[in-house]
């Protein structure tokens, strides 16, 4: 049976993709069977992020309305035999998204998968709250900055209230806090807030810090996820955090600003 | 050498990467349909309807497959007979 993870934020462009997609292929290559699935109805991009766009042929909503089944639809990723994609509709607005249709396909995941991760879009309205529903864990992506901060917050009180575990009186959601786009310079001078003070206003514990990253946008250019840029300090930094979702214990990295390394020594960094 | 000018290269490459990857998802989306094969769920309907009339078939014996490039588009469509009806007329691919 398949844990289902929603990688949520309420506020937009915060990440939510960018993990979701390094999320499910640090899973599937760490041996789990893994389906990531967008739910931004509308406005898909998880297929650009994880390089599938070209082989889409059916969606989640050709799922729900049966004009499809789930092994027709899920694409599977071209590295991995454990990684499956299943795409957002493009067309259909977000209403297509039937508690009832979502949770057919949901059953379905959890009988095949190990991990169903759901990239929620931004807001919380009717495709972000799907997104959460079904949840047994979920990933708060936020970033170091008052309006994320403020809307994770918001998020945190509906998962606690509104979702399937919620309304059914068993365990609650188990909350993980991630951390991106943190920049420990700007921190160090007191221009940004620091993780403490993230972790201390939300109060849920914190899985890792994925700090402001170049890697990002040349990975999203190439179509394949961060995590599998081993050279880059957001690649390691998703790498760890996974490690310590699955029990790992792994100290937090990139935490502090760059040690002045020789080459700007030499050309007077300072 | 010129350092700067290899790295320069090596940006400018990923940008037209991206470049590329876009200009192809992007004409796909102006078609007005998504992934421009909305038709697919009929047809794979009708093609169910076709081939029963022949043998009986489950709903997933009928399985498409899309790969696109820059101006081609290939439509691969697989028809999975049951092991019974094998010897049956209906040809696969
Ligand atoms: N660690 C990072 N370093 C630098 N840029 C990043 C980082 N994480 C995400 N980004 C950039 O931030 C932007 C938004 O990222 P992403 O699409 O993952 O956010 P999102 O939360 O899914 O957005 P939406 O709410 O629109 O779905 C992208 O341009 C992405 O490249
Ligand atoms: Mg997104």
């Amino acid at each position: 049976m398949a844990k289902v993870i929603v990688v949520t934020s309420g506020k937009g462009g915060v990440g939510k993709t960018t993990t979701s997609a390094s999320l499910g292929t640090g899973l599937a290559d760490r041996g789990h069977k893994t389906a990531v699935i967008d739910f931004d109805v509308g406005l898909r991009n998880l297929d650009l992020i994880m390089g599938v766009e070209r082989r889409v042929v059916y969606d989640f909503v050709n799922v729900i309305q049966g004009e499809a089944t789930l092994k027709q639809a899920l694409i599977k990723d071209k590295q991995s035999d454990k990684l499956f994609i299943l795409a957002a509709s493009q067309t259909r607005d977000k209403d297509a998204l039937t508690q009832d249709g979502v949770g057919r396909v949901m059953d379905e995941l959890r009988a095949e998968f190990d991990y169903v991760i759901c990239d929620s879009p931004a807001g919380i309205e009717k495709g972000a709250f799907m997104a959460m529903y079904f949840a047994d864990e979920a990933f708060v992506v936020t970033n170091p900055e008052v309006s994320s901060v403020r809307d994770s917050d918001r998020v945190l009180g509906i998962l606690a209230a509104k979702s399937r575990r919620a309304e059914q009186g068993g365990d609650r959601i188990k909350e993980h806090l991630v951390l991106t786009r943190y920049n420990a310079e700007r921190v160090a001078k007191g221009e940004m807030l620091s993780v403490e003070d993230v972790k201390e206003i939300l109060a849920i514990p914190l899985l890792g810090v994925i700090p402001e990253s170049p890697a990002v946008l040349s990975s999203s250019n190439a179509g394949v996820p961060v995590i599998r840029d081993m050279t880059s300090d957001a690649g390691l930094a998703y790498t760890d955090l996974i490690a310590r979702f699955l029990g790992e214990d792994r100290p937090h990295r990139f935490l502090a600003p760059h040690k002045k390394s020789l080459f700007g020594k030499w050309f007077g960094e300072r | 050498m010129d350092w700067l000018k290899i790295f320069r290269a090596e940006k400018k490459s990923s940008a037209q990467t991206a470049k590329e990857r876009l200009l192809i998802t992007v004409a796909h989306q102006r078609q007005g349909e998504g992934n421009g094969l909305h038709f697919l769920p009929r047809l794979r309907e009708e093609l169910l309807a076709v081939v029963r009339k022949y043998v009986q078939v489950p709903d997933e014996a009928v399985q498409f497959n899309v790969q696109r490039d820059e101006g081609l588009e290939v439509l691969e469509l697989n028809i999975t007979l049951p092991e019974k009806e094998r010897r049956g007329g209906v040809a696969s691919h």
